[in-house]
């Protein structure tokens, strides 16, 4: 150790985050390493990460809604929320990348062969950085549900994907967020991949009437949380 | 004030037409300073079929071994303001993946310890609800790389090995010349990549 050692972030306590290892998600059983990750310390490289200005990753895209020359079909939504540390500070300027499925439940990729309608007026894709209280905002629709071949009839919960860097390589995360009272929450095993049941809350969104515009939208509230950097007492 | 983390989910198979961007897999488009070198590979699962539907993204330091990033403090180094020093990669339909920069300088390690030059990696995938972490090294610093703590963390030789990327035919891309490593990684059984818990 010397003084000049960057602080750490802290350590992602035991059922915060989902173990690769996880049979109930098919795909997993032969892509999860066999042997146990080996534990390091943070040097520089896991403190930094990259920094977003403009011209490194294009324009910001928060209205989904409208990228195409008609409206797309669905229930229209606004999206809203902050991204923040462990200890509630805001992590301002960071890349959120988000993508979803339209509202039938079916992605603009190719590969994507389920049996409902593409959107010609919407792609679902979106991007923007945080703003100094570390606040994001999209308008969307809701997307659907889709099947997947997980098991037989197995169909995924409504969700969007959520990329986030944050401040460091050891910040970033990328993830889902799900809709309240979703009935397929229940037996979605992504979404319950999560050991800890406040973690699986954290990842539902809030149905907020403030967000809502009348006549227009309904808005949901959902806050990512990045790892939080160890308090030390050599900083000097 | 601690607030629950926001957990992990998978990228699923279908983020390509959101995720992909072609040209982050050139980190010196921008007109880095430094030595351009190659770096490919395969993506492999454990019955050693490639993964099309995984991605890698890369974090390193310029040529002169300093981070884009406000925590480096290293005054003495230059920065560069061409290089970002971040890049992501998509393989094509058969795992393969290939990815232009320029040759890390080093960068200090905890305590008096340097590390030897390397490229931090985080692998996401279908079927990886938690991306994994892994680095690339190189076989030309066989010194530097026998005294790196963190490839020293790793008890089994065999297993070290995986992160030192093998040198390769040299290729002609962009008019220009440069080195090419090669660096698979493999996500399970025989081979498997070292991954950290950071
Ligand atoms: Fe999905």
């Amino acid at each position: 150790m010397s003084a000049r050692d960057p602080i750490p972030y802290r350590r992602e306590k035991p059922g915060a985050q989902p173990p690769n290892d996880y049979p109930l998600y098919k795909s997993t059983i032969k892509r999860h390493p066999k042997r146990a990750p080996v534990r390091i310390a943070q040097t520089l490289t896991e403190v930094t990460g990259p920094t977003f200005t403009k011209p490194w990753y294009g324009k910001a895209l928060a209205d989904l809604t409208k990228m195409h020359k008609g409206e797309p079909l669905g229930e229209r939504i606004i999206l809203a929320g902050r991204v923040l540390d462990e200890d509630g500070r805001p992590v301002p300027g960071t890349l959120v990348e988000m993508w979803q499925a339209n509202a039938a439940g079916r992605y603009a990729h190719p590969r994507d062969q389920h049996d409902a309608p593409l959107d010609p007026n919407f792609t679902g894709f979106g991007q923007v950085v945080t703003d100094a209280k570390g606040e994001w905002r999209f308008v969307s629709i809701k997307p659907g549900h889709y099947p997947w071949r997980n098991t037989h009839n197995a169909w995924r919960a409504q969700h969007l994907h959520f990329s986030v860097f944050g401040p460091a390589f050891a910040t970033r995360i990328v993830t889902q967020m799900y809709f309240p009272g979703d009935p397929l929450l229940a037996a979605d095993p992504v979404f319950n991949s999560v050991p800890d049941a406040k973690g699986r809350d954290a990842l539902i969104s809030r149905y907020d009437a403030d967000l809502s515009e009348p006549e227009w939208a309904l808005g949901f509230r959902w806050d990512m949380v990045l790892r939080g950097r160890a308090a030390t007492p050599r900083e000097n | 004030m601690k607030l629950p983390l926001t957990g992990s989910q998978t990228v699923g198979p279908f983020y390509h037409f959101a995720l992909d961007r072609p040209d982050w897999a050139d980190l010196t488009r921008n007109g880095a300073k430094g030595e351009k070198i190659r770096i490919e590979g395969t993506i492999l699962d454990g019955d050693g079929a490639p993964c099309p539907d995984a991605f890698l993204e890369v974090w390193q330091a310029n040529a002169a071994g300093r981070y884009a990033h406000p925590d480096d403090r290293q005054e003495d180094k230059k920065l560069d303001s061409r290089f970002l020093g971040f890049g992501r990669v998509s393989p094509d339909a058969k795992g393969r993946y290939g990815f232009t920069t320029i040759r890390p300088g080093a960068v200090p390690g905890r305590g008096n310890a340097l590390q030897a030059p390397h490229i931090a990696v985080n692998v996401f995938a279908r079927g990886i609800l938690k991306h994994l972490v892994t680095r690339i090294y190189f076989p030309d610093f066989a010194e530097a790389n026998e005294a790196d703590p963190v490839l020293g963390a790793i008890d089994d030789a065999a297993h070290r090995a995986t992160l030192i990327a093998k040198r390769g035919k040299a290729k002609k891309i962009g008019g220009a010349t440069m080195p090419v490593y090669r660096f698979d990684v493999i996500l399970q059984g025989a081979g498997e990549t070292a991954f950290f818990d950071i």
